[in-house]
């Protein structure tokens, strides 16, 4: 089928450089340990935050090394690489290809977040199990949920990137906006602090806020803290934030092919 | 940190000077470096502001991203009172100290981190050519004024942490404040230019530097009771970011080193700083001298 063929060519294309990978994975490994360390003290002075224990806080570390490239909170994925192609006018030759540009764009996508789950997410998480003592999923219940809860993860921020990079059509520059959301995501993400530890009603409009599907709502999935119907519920935020998102991708997309002109003629 | 490779000024012939041949020439080429970097940055500052909207979110950007690192801490402690032993005034002015540091030595030379992006495409290449010091011009390329996002921010924070924290403030312990933040900024610049160093072997591995620098801010922003013993130890030997502001804030702070060690290592940040810097300057002409071309 088209749209797997995209995504195993996205896939392989990121496959190329492992120096790359294994450097990234390094990083990730660090960063774990780092946080790791912070929340450790967090949770010893208040071992029941934000209703976790100390381990679920642990796991939710290297759940959110793991996701940082899986679901690319800051950025990059094929939609950056639409920006460029939006700036320099290449984008005229995916506007007239037979195929849907937003499915286009969606396959590679997720064919890069494959590949990025494989290395990128596996690998931290294993190194994290070594060093710390993590939680698991409980059951096989919890990790099929947990399998269906990412890659709803990954649409959802695939649309918000989109629509990002979309906004080249007018300013050309998409930077500016691509760091400005960056900001958000990785805040409302819950990569910074979990956002169960968040106070008062800023806790609950962050959890409103579609960056709560990229890693609060998987990372609770596979911890048991929603379990039966809360995990069902999880699962129909991120659906309903993917469906929202993704009509407007679409609705912006009609208008940027109606109003603008495209770049080097 | 002049680069070996590089073409020296116009000289003018030998000149009878007091000052030895080989001292002037350092001299003359020191300046000559810092000219180029200054001409070299005005431009991409220029360049920056013909995006003007980017430019401004960019900045901006800059300064929430970081400002939210600190709401994250912040956010930490609506949840506890102390962390690691530390309030969060104190931790506050840990996080500003390091993160100045970080945010200065990121303006002057931080996209030196990309120099494996250039090998890659062979600009490097380029840049060898042209009669202008190297290390200079790596460091310049593509100025990022924007950086001052993350400046005024961590600014801000070391500022209210050093009205807020409850320390008896003598003329040694405010002076001891500058002396952090020009110790800390010479050890994050030879951190970077490490790590760039290290991209003369391994042309991909830019990310690895970052657990480096950004690794070594966010793991300064805590106080390093938090870790164990042993890291701690590992942090002020070998990867020696203890010194950006650790041990200068435990003399400023006015607090007993937790883990015993010794006094004098409150002071060391000079010779912290001076080593790294020795390293790194090796470490890049190695580099620069082994470099072979991409070849295509």
């Amino acid at each position: 089928m088209l749209y797997a063929a995209i995504a195993a060519r996205a896939f392989r294309r990121y496959s190329t450089y492992t120096a790359a990978t294994l450097a990234g994975i390094f990083t990730n490994c660090v960063f774990g340990a780092i946080i790791t360390f912070a929340y450790i003290a967090v949770w010893r002075q208040n071992p029941t935050a934000g209703g976790y224990d100390v381990t679920d806080a642990v796991t939710y570390v290297w759940l959110g090394q793991a996701m940082i490239m899986t679901v690319a909170v800051w950025n990059g994925g094929a939609t950056d690489d639409l920006a460029a192609r939006i700036r320099t006018g290449d984008v005229a030759i995916d506007l007239y290809r037979p195929v849907s540009f937003l499915g286009w764009w969606l396959a590679s996508d997720l064919g890069r977040a494959l590949f990025h789950l494989l290395t990128r997410g596996v690998a931290p998480t294993l190194v994290g199990g070594l060093l710390f003592d993590l939680r698991y999923p409980a059951g096989l219940t919890a990790w099929l949920l947990f399998a269906v809860s990412v890659p709803l993860a990954v649409v959802v921020s695939f649309a918000i990137r989109m629509l990002v990079s979309a906004s080249a059509f007018w300013l050309l520059d998409d930077t500016g906006v691509r760091n400005l959301q960056a900001v958000f995501a990785m805040f409302f993400s819950g990569l910074v602090v979990p956002l169960v530890i968040f106070p008062g009603w800023t806790r609950d409009l962050a959890m409103a806020l579609p960056w709560a599907s990229y890693l609060q709502v998987p990372a609770d999935i596979w911890l048991g803290q929603r379990t039966g119907v809360d995990a069902l519920a999880g699962l129909g935020f991120q659906v309903l934030w993917a469906g929202v998102l993704l009509a407007m991708c679409a609705a912006v997309l009609r208008l940027a092919q109606r109003k603008v002109v495209v770049h080097g003629g | 940190m002049a680069s070996p490779t590089t073409r020296t000024a116009p000289s003018t012939g030998p000149a009878p000077t007091p000052a030895p041949a080989p001292l002037r020439r350092l001299g003359g080429n020191l300046r000559w470096g810092f000219r180029a970097y200054g001409l070299l940055a005005l431009m991409w500052i220029r360049v920056s502001f013909t995006y003007r909207t980017s430019f401004v979110l960019l900045t901006l950007g800059q300064l929430f991203i970081t400002a939210l690192d600190f709401v994250a801490i912040v956010i930490m402690f609506a949840n506890v009172d102390v962390l690691g032993g530390f309030g969060l005034a104190e931790i506050a002015f840990l996080y500003g100290g390091s993160s100045l540091c970080l945010g200065l030595a990121d303006l002057a030379l931080g996209n030196i981190e990309r120099l494996g992006n250039r090998i890659r495409m062979g600009t490097f290449d380029a840049m060898m050519v042209r009669p202008v010091p190297l290390f200079a011009q790596v460091c310049a390329d593509e100025f990022a004024l924007r950086r001052l996002g993350r400046i005024a921010q961590a600014a801000a924070v070391l500022t209210w942490a050093t009205a807020s924290v409850d320390v008896d403030w003598t003329v040694g312990r405010a002076l001891m404040v500058p002396y952090l933040v020009a110790c800390g900024t010479v050890i994050f610049l030879a951190i970077f230019t490490l790590g760039a160093a290290l991209q003369f072997w391994t042309t991909d591995g830019s990310e690895a530097a970052n657990a480096f620098t950004y690794g070594g801010s966010t793991l300064t922003q805590y106080p390093l009771t938090i870790y164990p013993v042993e890291a701690v130890k590992a942090l002020t030997f070998i990867v020696p970011v203890a010194f950006v502001n650790w041990y200068p804030a435990l003399y400023i702070l006015d607090r007993p080193d937790p883990f015993g060690l010794p006094a004098a290592l409150q002071f060391s940040s000079p010779v912290a700083g001076l080593a790294l810097c020795l390293l790194a300057g090796l470490a890049w002409r190695t580099g620069v001298r082994r470099y072979r071309s991409t070849g295509s």
